[in-house]
Formats: C-alpha cells, structure tokens, sequence
C-alpha cells in the first residue's frame, strides 16, 4: 500500500518535470499554452494527491486553485492575448534545442544531487517532492532565459511558480493565507503582464524583449 | 531433460522468428492500404517477393567488391541472430545467458555498420546519401536506445532479457514514470531503426527522401531477397522488444507445461497484432519529417531515455 503512494505521487511528480521539458522543446506559441495548461492539471492531480495522502483538506484548496486558474483561466486568457497581438504562429528561440535540452537535464541532475544531499533523513514522500519541485523552478527559469518572446517568458514564470507551489505541498502544505495571497499575486501579476505586453506592442511593434536592449530611454 | 526443452524452445523460436517477419510486414502494409481505403496486396505478398527475388539472376556493379557481395549475409545473420535472441513466447532460451540487450543492440549495430558500408561499396552518389543519412540517424539513435537500456536495467536490475522480462511481470516493478518514458524512447527508436515514416518512408524510391532504400538501390536478385528479410527481421525484433520488455505477461517460464507454451505463442501473436495495428495507424496519421529535423526527433529519444534514468534517482 505505502508503495503504490509514493508512486502514484513520484508519477505525477515525474509528469510535471516531464511537461517542463516539453515546454522547453516546444517552439509554437499556442502549443506551449496547452502545455501549460497541461502543467497545471498535472498539478492539481499531485497536490490532490497529497491532500488525499497526508489526509489535509486544505491541500484540496490548492488543487482547486491551480485547476481553476493556472490550468483554465491563464492559459485561456494568454490564448486570447496572444491571438490578438497576432504572433500565434511560432516564436523564436535563442540558443537552439538540443543545447537548451542538455542544460535542462544538466539542471534536473543538479536539483536531484542538492536534495539528495542536504535531505537524507526526512521523509521520502517530501524529499522526492522537493527534489521534483527544485527541477520545475529551474526549468522554469531556464524556459524564461532561452525565450526572447514575451509571452513564453510569462508562460516560465507560471511554471516556476508551479513548481514552488510543488515544493510547498511536500513540506505538508503552507497556510491558507500565504496560499490565496499568492495565488492572487499570480493574478495580479498575471493582469499587469498583460497590459504591459500591450504596452511594449504599442511601443516597439514586437514582443521580442530584444528591443528593450537597445532602449535607450524616450528622446526629447 | 530441461536443457532439451530450452534448446528446442531456443530452436523453435529461430524457425518462428524467420517464418513470422515477412508476414508482419505485409501485415502492416495491408493494414495501411485499408486505412487509405485501398484494397492492398495481400499479406503473403512478401513471401512472393522473396522467391522470386531469390529467383532471379544478381546483376553486380562493375566496380562492386567482395564486400558488396558478403555483406548481405553478415547483415541477416546479425540481425537473425539478435531477433532469435529476444524472447518471444517463452523466456526458458538455451541462449537466454547470452541475451543481453547491450549485446543485442551490438548485434544490430553492426548490421547496419556493414549495410553502410555496402552502401558506399559501388560508389553511386545514392548509395553515399543514404549511408551518410543512416551514420546520422545512428549517432543519435544509439545512444538512444542504451539510455533506455540503462533504465529498464536499473529498473530490474539486470541487463538479460529473461530477467527483465521475470522482473516487469512480476507485481513489484509498481508504477514507474521512468518505465512509461524507456517505453516511448523505445517507440521512437524503433521508427527511425526500422525507416518508418516520421524518418523515412519505406514505400518509396523518392530521390531525396530514402535513407534506407538509397543504401540497398544497388542490390539485386538473392542479395536483395536476403537483405529484405534482414529488415523484416528487425521490425519483428524491435515490435518483440517493446513486448518482451513491457508487457511480458503470458511468456511461458522455463519448464512450463505445453499448455503454457500454446498461451505464450497465442498472446504473442495477439501482441504483434496490437503493435502493427498501431504502427499502421501512426503512420498513416503522420507526415514524413524533413532530414534535418530527424535528430531533433530522434533526440526526443534520447532525452527522455536521460531522464528516465535521471527519474530513477530521485
């Protein structure tokens, strides 16, 4: 019975990392947000898991979270965002796949080897958690790094802060207070992201981040 | 009395595996040419091609050499070889000691080693490409393929392919995210190994697509007719491969009643059929790719055969 519960929490664990390297691979706009959205289900389904697993109803709260917001209203908002700037069609990556790939693995093998290392007496579950959830962060920044694109930068923030929300549910979950604010500083964030993504089209024509490099500030 | 069985088992299983790959060939196609709603040939038809190949006069370059002329038979007694030693219907081999997947992939690896070779021999620029194509795909494909072996052998603890499949039958392998990623690296290994259509289609004899059908253009007669079966051979290994490793449920043990052995033999076809059904419909579903986005595709292989192993740690 223990068995089959840490692995039933590892698979979707391991789904979730899955997802974030796909994301990393995926170079289409619109398909990157399905993926995300996908992100998000997956974890919804692990923290439910939890919450099923270590018996907290709370947790059940999180899942919900992430299952309403991050999984359906996000990803169908940036959809709409990204169809009306018109660049639904591809986006452009800096440095190509197969490095970006190498340096995930490189990333995932470094979060695996700091949480074997710094974790040897605390419970598996937790431990395989934390590991999974340092990976996502990682990879998440990784995705915002290698992206020139606006909108796939926001999409690897919300998947790093997938991956936090990851980690908070294998230390047993956090208060309901810190949870909900931080699901609406999500949202928050998410709002003013996108009026400045209008802002910078209305300014510089693209959502290439490149253009701000050259910026050098409003002339006369 | 046991080593009598095994080396009859060991004996029927090279006859099977021979007999059974032509007929999963026209098995596939047939199944594709339905789903184009086309009539197809029938699925015997490979059988017909391979007499008459074997018929038919060798009409050799001028300038082909004496390994132009051997290396079809290195490469189907490699490849024969490799297919007779993954267990099929029941894992009780007398070789079983010596079916080692790393040796396996050896086996295979030097088949096509001599096949580009070969490919190369006349000096045709098709033959060149094609050679060239298939040293690419190799080089990502390998490494593929011996992630995933890591995996599964991690995984069970054993590189042998009878304890492998022992070990995934039995209920203490659970539920493994690293299991379901070795089995989709293996999936698209397999694609690119045996030309199918995300990577070459193997219907054709456009220019500028064929990989492998640009190594054999020069081939004729009995040479042909052998190196056919050869990648017959390999489709039936790798579809026994994906069975003999993910699902192993119904091989007969060693010293199973014959019963058992029937059961094996009857699950194992039931498990080529779901196999091909899928590979025919996959294929039809899909385009083929562009030759330089192969080992990106390929790559997906390997990456994931990384983190399978990588997933095992955690």
């Amino acid at each position: 019975m223990d068995k089959i519960v840490f692995d039933i929490a590892h698979l979707l664990a391991g789904s979730i990392l899955l997802v974030s390297f796909m994301m990393l691979y995926q170079d289409r706009l619109s398909a990157l947000l399905n993926l995300f959205a996908l992100h998000a289900v997956l974890l919804a389904l692990s923290v439910a898991w939890q919450a099923h697993v270590h018996a907290a109803p709370h947790l059940y709260v999180t899942a919900m979270i992430a299952l309403f917001f991050k999984a359906l209203f996000i990803p169908l908002a940036l959809h709409r965002i990204v169809v009306r700037l018109n660049i639904h069609r591809q986006i452009e990556t800096v440095v190509g796949v197969g490095l970006t790939m190498m340096l995930g693995m490189g990333l995932a093998a470094l979060a695996m080897l700091l949480m074997v290392r710094i974790t040897p007496d605390s419970d598996l579950l937790g431990r395989e958690d934390l590991g999974f959830a340092l990976a996502t962060v990682m990879l998440g920044l990784l995705l915002m790094v290698t992206r020139r694109n606006a909108v796939s930068q926001v999409i690897g923030f919300m998947s790093l802060e997938n991956g936090t929300i990851l980690a908070a549910t294998g230390a047993k979950g956090m208060p309901m207070v810190v949870e909900i604010s931080v699901a609406f500083s999500i949202l928050i964030a998410f709002i003013v992201i996108g009026v400045f993504l209008f802002r910078i089209r209305e300014r510089f024509d693209t959502v290439d981040l490149q253009a701000l490099d050259q910026f050098r500030g409003e002339q006369g | 009395m046991a080593l009598v069985v095994d080396l009859l088992t060991q004996g029927l299983q090279l006859i099977l595996v021979l007999a059974l790959a032509p007929l999963l060939t026209g098995f596939v196609r047939k199944v594709k040419a339905r789903l184009l709603r086309r009539q197809g040939p029938s699925v015997w038809q490979p059988y017909r091609d391979l007499l008459r190949l074997a018929r038919k006069e060798v009409v050799l370059a001028e300038n082909a050499s004496w390994l132009f002329r051997t290396a079809p038979y290195l490469i189907f007694a490699a490849t024969w070889a490799a297919a007779a030693l993954v267990p099929t219907f029941a894992s009780g081999l007398i070789f079983s000691w010596t079916a080692d997947l790393i040796a396996i992939i050896a086996l295979l690896g030097s088949a096509r080693f001599f096949l580009a070779l070969a490919g190369m021999d006349v000096g045709t620029a098709f033959g060149g490409i094609g050679s060239s194509r298939e040293a690419m795909i190799a080089s990502v494909a390998e490494p593929a393929i011996l992630m995933m072996v890591f995996t599964v052998a991690l995984v069970a603890g054993s590189s042998q392919l009878s304890t492998v499949a022992r070990f995934m039958g039995s209920p203490e392998v659970g539920l493994r995210v690293s299991i379901g990623l070795a089995l989709f690296a293996l999936f698209i290994v397999a694609l690119a190994e045996n030309a199918r259509i995300p990577v070459d289609n193997p219907a054709t004899h456009l220019e500028l697509t064929m990989v492998h059908e640009a190594m054999v253009l020069e081939y004729s007669g009995r040479h042909l007719a052998v190196i056919e079966v050869a990648s017959s051979l390999k489709l039936l290994l790798y579809v026994s491969l994906i069975g003999c490793i993910f699902v192993p449920w119904g091989m007969a043990a060693s010293g199973a009643g014959i019963a058992d052995y029937a059961l094996g033999l009857a699950l194992y076809l039931a498990k080529i059929v779901v196999l091909a059904l899928g590979l025919a419909l996959f294929e039809s579903a899909i385009a083929k790719m562009r030759v330089f986005r192969v080992p990106q595709f390929v790559g997906a292989a390997l990456m994931l055969g990384l983190l399978g192993t990588l997933l095992l740690f955690f």
